[in-house]
């Protein structure tokens, strides 16, 4: 039996605002299995941010538990959650956050430089990445210097550089035009192809339906879990 | 991530915005060029006096009239007025001291000269036989005075260069007659030429027999006598003979100072460093200021940079690792003020050197190596506060920052 990458466990976060408690996700229980393409759609407000966040091991539950990759994570201190995000998890966001002033495979092999990889081994692997994406022959340029859709093909190229267990986006075509926004999802589908593990969180229907799995959630609760046709 | 992977980011992100960063340091280049120049000058001043004093002979001792040290305990009840330092007292250290090697009798006075109707003046000073090896002076044309000179008054006198000029122009002064606050005096002898010491023209002087130099200013004590230990390396020995000798001529009471040419460097040296000391502290002032502009631009860019630092976070860097980073670009930022500011400084110094030979400022070693130190610091002191605050940084906060 395989290990899931994700396994959350009636997981709650509620965040105290002024006096008052928001209960920001109630009683969620997720599993995802290796080589799963799912999208988490929802309005805006409705959690799945948070639970993003939480997926991401940027932020830790309230009450629940997390198992990363059969690790359980919930309880982790902060340095030990920076290590499971340097090894196990890769971050594309809406606005790419690439560093402005860095080539694009500097920018590419950041993550390693935070594994204590070997600076040589480190430009081989932002190498092997960007040309993943694609964009092997832009290596050397800068952020500024790239159209939006190839920032976000950087961004993603950043994101596999450590072979994560786990690609999470966040409303990854948010910042691109239709055409643009198609093209990296295919970029996407591609890579799940591939065996890339992939949680996409949208709030756009169209991009969600073409993930193989989407979990609806709503006011901090999952409302559907199906898979598409 | 090794600290020479946190030292290359930092010089990235200053290469990045060369201009703020020099703006940021500013103050620290400012501060260390302080420093250095203050310092260099405090340094120089210092080793000019201590050479000064090395060239005046080092194993000389001054017996001045008077006891000055201070004391604890009940104060001595004053009986008469304290001996003065005779030419009896002179004698005695001539026969009775065998640590000593010269003595010389000295009446400090300024006269005014007269040669034909020229008038400059000038110090007089009443010396004894041995007073111009002593100082090491050299008479180079006629002689200097004898034994014979000072137990007979003699009215002769040794004059220096500035008065041979001024009084004599071309005309040769061996042998002339010269007038000094009305009496009459031979020329005997003209010193080398010795140059400034201290701003004073040593040259612009005459010498006389320290007896007559008593006749001439009616006086019945010498202001100092002076004494060469015999030994350079045991000056004590000496202090204490003369101490001794006098002591028995006094009534057994030491109412009269020794002390050695080294005692009197060595208070020299402290007055020195306490005044380089101050003008240190003085200097540090601007380093303080520098280090806040530091602190304040590294806040400033905490805060432009929040989005950077929720990325680092989100790939994996550990609050410890975005500490040290914006540390070290706080030192980087720093260090290199201060190695901007000891450039400046040395150039600044090189170029006085050449420009000025005569003014005494030199830059040590220990003061570069200081100053680097302060300034790197001053760089870890104003990096703390801003460096904590860029750990601190939520990462889920610092992704969404606008």
């Amino acid at each position: 039996m395989t290990t899931a990458v994700i396994d959350v466990r009636k997981m709650e976060r509620d965040f105290r605002m002024g006096g008052t408690t928001v209960r920001a996700l109630r009683d969620v229980s997720l599993c995802v299995d290796p080589g799963e393409y799912v999208a988490i759609i929802g309005p805006s407000g409705s959690g799945k941010t948070t639970l993003m966040n939480l997926i991401g091991c940027l932020d830790t539950p309230t009450s629940g538990e997390y198992f990363l990759d059969g690790e359980e994570v919930s309880l982790l201190d902060d340095d030990s959650l920076s290590h499971v995000r340097n090894e196990k998890i890769g971050f594309v966001f809406q606005t790419f956050n690439l560093l402005a002033r860095t080539t694009a495979l500097d920018n590419v092999a950041l993550p390693l430089a935070y594994a204590n990889v070997s600076r040589s081994e480190r430009r081989a692997a932002a190498k092997r990445a960007l040309e993943r994406v694609q964009l092997a022959e832009r290596q050397d340029h800068k952020p500024e210097q790239l159209s939006g859709g190839q920032r976000q093909r950087v961004a993603i190229a950043r994101a596999l550089v450590n072979d994560p267990k786990l690609l999470l986006a966040d409303e990854p075509t948010g910042a691109l035009d239709q055409h643009t926004g198609g093209e990296i999802i295919g970029l996407f589908e591609q890579l799940n192809r591939e065996g890339v593990t992939i949680v996409l969180v949208t709030h756009d229907p169209g991009i969600a339906k073409r993930a193989r799995r989407q979990v609806t959630i709503v006011d901090g609760a999952i409302l559907s879990d199906e898979a598409s046709r | 991530m090794s600290l020479f992977e946190l030292f290359m980011t930092a010089v990235d992100t200053i290469r990045g915005n060369k201009l703020r960063a020099f703006l940021t340091t500013l103050g620290v280049i400012i501060g260390v060029l302080a420093v250095i120049l203050l310092v260099a000058l405090g340094e120089g001043v210092r080793q000019y006096i201590s050479d000064t004093f090395a060239s005046l002979g080092s194993n000389v001792i001054q017996v001045t009239p008077g006891k000055r040290d201070t004391k604890g305990g009940m104060p001595m009840p004053m009986i008469g007025v304290a001996h003065k330092l005779t030419p009896e007292d002179e004698e005695a250290l001539v026969h009775r001291t065998f640590t000593t090697d010269g003595v010389s009798g000295i009446v400090q006075g300024a006269g005014a000269l007269r040669y034909r109707g020229l008038r400059r003046d000038a110090m007089a000073m009443g010396v004894g036989e041995h007073f111009a090896e002593m100082r090491n002076m050299h008479v180079n044309a006629g002689r200097f005075f004898t034994d014979d000179d000072i137990s007979a008054h003699r009215r002769y006198v040794v004059i220096g260069r500035t008065v041979q000029r001024e009084l004599f122009a071309d005309e040769n002064p061996l042998g002339k007659t010269l007038e000094i606050n009305d009496a009459e005096f031979r020329v005997v002898g003209i010193l080398e030429h010795k140059g400034n010491s201290l701003g004073f023209d040593l040259d612009d002087l005459a010498l006389l027999p320290s007896t007559s130099a008593l006749d001439l200013f009616a006086l019945d004590g010498y202001s100092t006598i002076m004494v060469r230990a015999r030994d350079k390396a045991n000056a004590q020995a000496a202090i204490d003979d003369v101490t001794e000798v006098l002591k028995r001529r006094h009534n057994n009471q030491v109412d009269f100072t020794v002390v050695s040419q080294d005692d009197m460097l060595a208070t020299v040296n402290s007055i020195m460093a306490m005044l380089t000391g101050v003008l240190l502290a003085i200097a540090s002032i601007s380093l303080i200021v520098g280090g806040i502009g530091i602190a304040n631009i590294m806040l400033v860019s905490v805060r432009e940079r929040t989005r950077e630092i929720g990325v680092r976070r989100a790939v994996g860097a550990t609050r410890n690792v975005i500490l040290m980073q914006f540390l070290i670009e706080s030192v980087v930022i720093a260090s290199i003020g201060g190695l901007v500011g000891l450039a400046l400084g040395a150039g600044i110094i090189g170029v006085t050197r050449m420009a000025m030979p005569g003014l005494p400022v030199r830059l040590s070693p220990w003061i570069a190596f200081t100053a680097l130190g302060f300034s790197a610091a001053v760089g870890v002191i104003s990096g703390v506060i801003p460096a904590r605050s860029a750990a601190a940084l939520d990462p889920v906060e610092a992704l969404r920052y606008e």
